[in-house]
């Protein structure tokens, strides 16, 4: 057993090498250590992360690859710190966060991360405003700098006219984008984002990944992404794959695509009333 | 994060599921509409028989010549005569706490004005009658120690009797007719009512004791069946009650272990009695009220509890974006003592109408007072905490990972 665990963390230290990202380094923003994660319900025991080692740099744009039940979403809760490990040091910024209180969890969320999830992100029957003022809510701003920071964070994702918009008045593509405003409001230092196109037409999927990209470029915000699909994936510059709890493979992306360019590409007319009737 | 802020995510939360809200607040409306309107039917009663009680002086005793029982027979007080005037003198010389003493001679007439004629009490009595009961005098004077001594034919009227005798004239002065002889009318009384028993007080004429003695009953020395006296203060009367019984027991010459030869009546514990009646009334009225308050207390946790559930995705997104679980406790709490805060409000009012509807319509007096207003506004909010404490714990503990996985 202790072998088999030297073994794995010789393993994780040669990725970490390979990628030229020295292990024990304070640069690092996120960086696993043989984190483990076991769900107990009952009698049953399901093993969802099996010691997996894992270092992010400042700025990286690190896409999550992995078949269903590999273990993705368990990663990713573990990364955003709304989980934490039952074996294993978690070391966010140098924190040890596996040793957070419940409260002292919450801190970090909201100051150091920002959530993005596959569908439902948003409060229903609250507007675009408040669901994206709530981060500050928790922060503790005056309501004043709660409006402030909430329009610019629209503004940024293109959504200034849909303010007052409830969320069953918007479209899906429009919907992961106020989540992106309400991830980013509170300036955080991670964006997480577990399969945020997994309900999108590949237009709106490729305008999320047209923001996901400028913020890593202009705001060198570091950026874990979960995705089923090797083309979202390629607009990563890291792909880091998982299955059965496992990191089996995590490799630098050569020439990361721009989604941009896709969008400069298709055609423009059309594809806003195909948005709008989804 | 503030208050206000808290508020802020309560009210918003609130109001985005309106129908929910209503019908969670509804039974807190209703028991407190309810508390509201019991406690001011039973509180109206108590107030109109501490009105009469008040009326009436808790400070007057009443001294029955004769026991309730004598000899194993049970004998009527009053019915022989065993009171004198000397007793009723020594009475008022030797208890500490009587203020003054007024021998009670009953009869009863036909009054009679020109062609007017009335049929009424008549009471027997001295000059400290007035001041005994507490009752002004109206019109004119009331009669003298010289009156008394000298039995002389003056009346004092209540006010039910002057205005049937004397229709639009003033009697001051008047001369009517008792039993074929003439007196002169000195003074009138002022309005004292009903009685707690329902009797009207004001059908009544006052004469000196020595003249009903001679003249209207025509049988001079009559001994005294009744007296009534007035103590300094209300709590005295119990001390009264002790005095008399003493002074009367020495002067009849009864020896102990024998029963009394007279009868002390206290109104305070009349008034006591019936003051008790009605606060059990009142209390009675609003525990049954109370119960519908608790069941709606039932009803807020049994809809916030609903409500966590439904809201699970929610409780999840706000944890994931930084609430703490103490603030989701505080958010919880707060939307259902706001519900049961703005119910209690709302039952206030409907409660306080009912009221009003009810001493307009029903005629029966009711009091909504500051007190149960406040009482079962907090009996609310108490009620909002308690039962919305363990939604609010459950929704606190949620696993945020487990809370997002929700569907
Ligand atoms: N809260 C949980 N309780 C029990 N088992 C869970 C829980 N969350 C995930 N699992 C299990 O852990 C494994 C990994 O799940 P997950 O991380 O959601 O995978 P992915 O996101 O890659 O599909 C799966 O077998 C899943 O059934
Ligand atoms: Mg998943």
């Amino acid at each position: 057993m202790a072998e088999a665990t030297q073994q794995e963390r010789r393993r994780t230290e040669q990725h970490d090498s390979g990628l030229g990202l020295v292990s024990p380094d304070q640069s690092d923003v996120i960086r696993l250590e043989q984190v483990h994660r076991i769900y107990r319900s009952g009698d049953v025991e399901v093993h969802a992360l099996r010691g997996v080692s894992l270092a992010i740099g400042r700025g990286e744009f690190v896409a999550i690859m992995g078949p269903s039940g590999s273990g993705k979403t368990t990663l990713m809760n573990m990364i955003g710190c709304l989980d934490r490990p039952t074996r294993g040091h978690y070391f966010l910024e140098g924190m040890d966060v596996s040793q957070f209180s419940g409260n002292e969890l919450a801190d970090v969320r909201n100051r150091k991360i920002g959530f993005v999830f596959q569908a439902m992100n948003l409060l229903p029957r609250t507007s675009s405003l408040e669901n994206v003022e709530l981060p500050l809510l928790y922060a503790g701003a005056s309501p004043r700098e709660q409006l402030r920071r909430a329009r610019e964070a629209l503004a940024s994702v293109g959504l200034s006219d849909k303010e007052r918009s409830v969320p069953s008045q918007l479209s899906g593509g429009q919907q992961q984008r106020v989540a992106i405003a309400r991830a980013l409001v509170n300036r955080p230092s991670i964006f997480i984002a577990d399969e945020p196109t997994g309900n999108l037409d590949s237009r709106s999927s490729l305008e999320v990944m047209e923001i996901f990209q400028r913020l890593n470029r202009e705001q060198k915000l570091t950026l874990v992404l979960v995705t089923h699909e090797a083309d979202i994936a390629s607009h990563a510059t890291r792909i880091v794959t998982v299955r059965d709890g496992r990191i089996r493979q995590d490799a630098p992306v050569a020439s990361p695509r721009s989604a941009r360019e896709t969008l400069d590409q298709m055609p423009p007319a059309s594809d806003e009333a195909a948005e709008e009737a989804l | 994060m503030k208050l206000w802020a808290i508020l802020k995510v309560a009210l918003r939360a609130l109001s985005r599921n309106k129908m929910r809200s209503l019908l969670t607040m509804l039974g807190i409306v209703i028991g407190v509409g309810a508390v509201i309107t019991m406690v001011s039917i039973g509180q109206g009663a108590q107030n109109l028989v501490e009105e009469q009680i008040q009326s009436m002086g808790t400070n007057i005793l009443q001294v029955w010549a004769g026991s309730r029982r004598f000899g194993g027979i049970q004998m009527g007080a009053g019915t022989s005569g065993t009171l004198t005037e000397e007793d009723i003198l020594a009475i008022e010389r030797e208890s500490s706490v009587v203020q003054a003493v007024t021998p009670i001679i009953r009869s009863q007439g036909q009054m009679v004005f020109g062609n007017q004629n009335w049929f009424t009490q008549i009471q027997g009595v001295n000059d400290k009658y007035l001041k005994i009961r507490a009752w002004p005098i109206q019109d004119g004077e009331f009669f003298t120690e010289g009156d008394i001594q000298a039995a002389a034919r003056v009346v004092v009227l209540g006010k039910t009797v002057a205005d049937n005798l004397f229709p639009g004239i003033d009697p001051v002065g008047q001369i009517l007719r008792v039993r074929d002889l003439p007196f002169r009318v000195v003074g009138v009384l002022s309005s004292k009512g009903q009685s707690m028993m329902g009797q009207d007080q004001d059908d009544i004429t006052l004469m000196p004791y020595t003249t009903v003695q001679k003249k209207v009953r025509g049988r001079a020395n009559l001994s005294i069946e009744n007296a009534m006296l007035s103590t300094v203060s209300p709590a005295a009367s119990y001390v009264a009650e002790k005095q008399i019984s003493e002074i009367l027991r020495q002067r009849h010459r009864i020896r102990q272990g024998e029963p009394d030869d007279f009868t002390v009546r206290n109104l305070s514990d009349i008034a006591e009695t019936a003051q008790q009646t009605t606060t059990i009334m009142t209390l009675l009225l609003g525990s049954i009220a109370a119960i519908s308050l608790l069941v709606g207390g039932i009803g807020i946790m049994n809809i916030m509890l609903v409500s966590v559930t439904e809201r699970t995705r929610e409780i999840g997104i706000r944890m994931a974006v930084g609430a703490r679980s103490g603030q989701i406790r505080l958010q919880f709490l707060t939307e259902s003592l706001v519900l049961s805060l703005i119910g209690g409000l709302i039952g206030v009012l409907l409660g306080a109408g009912l009221a009003i509807v009810i001493s307009r319509f029903f005629s029966w007096p009711t009091l909504v007072s500051s007190l149960s207003v406040l009482v079962s506004f907090a009996f609310a909010a108490a009620v909002g905490i308690f039962f919305g404490y363990y939604p609010a714990h459950k929704a606190a503990s949620l696993d945020p990972i487990e809370a997002l996985r929700y569907e």
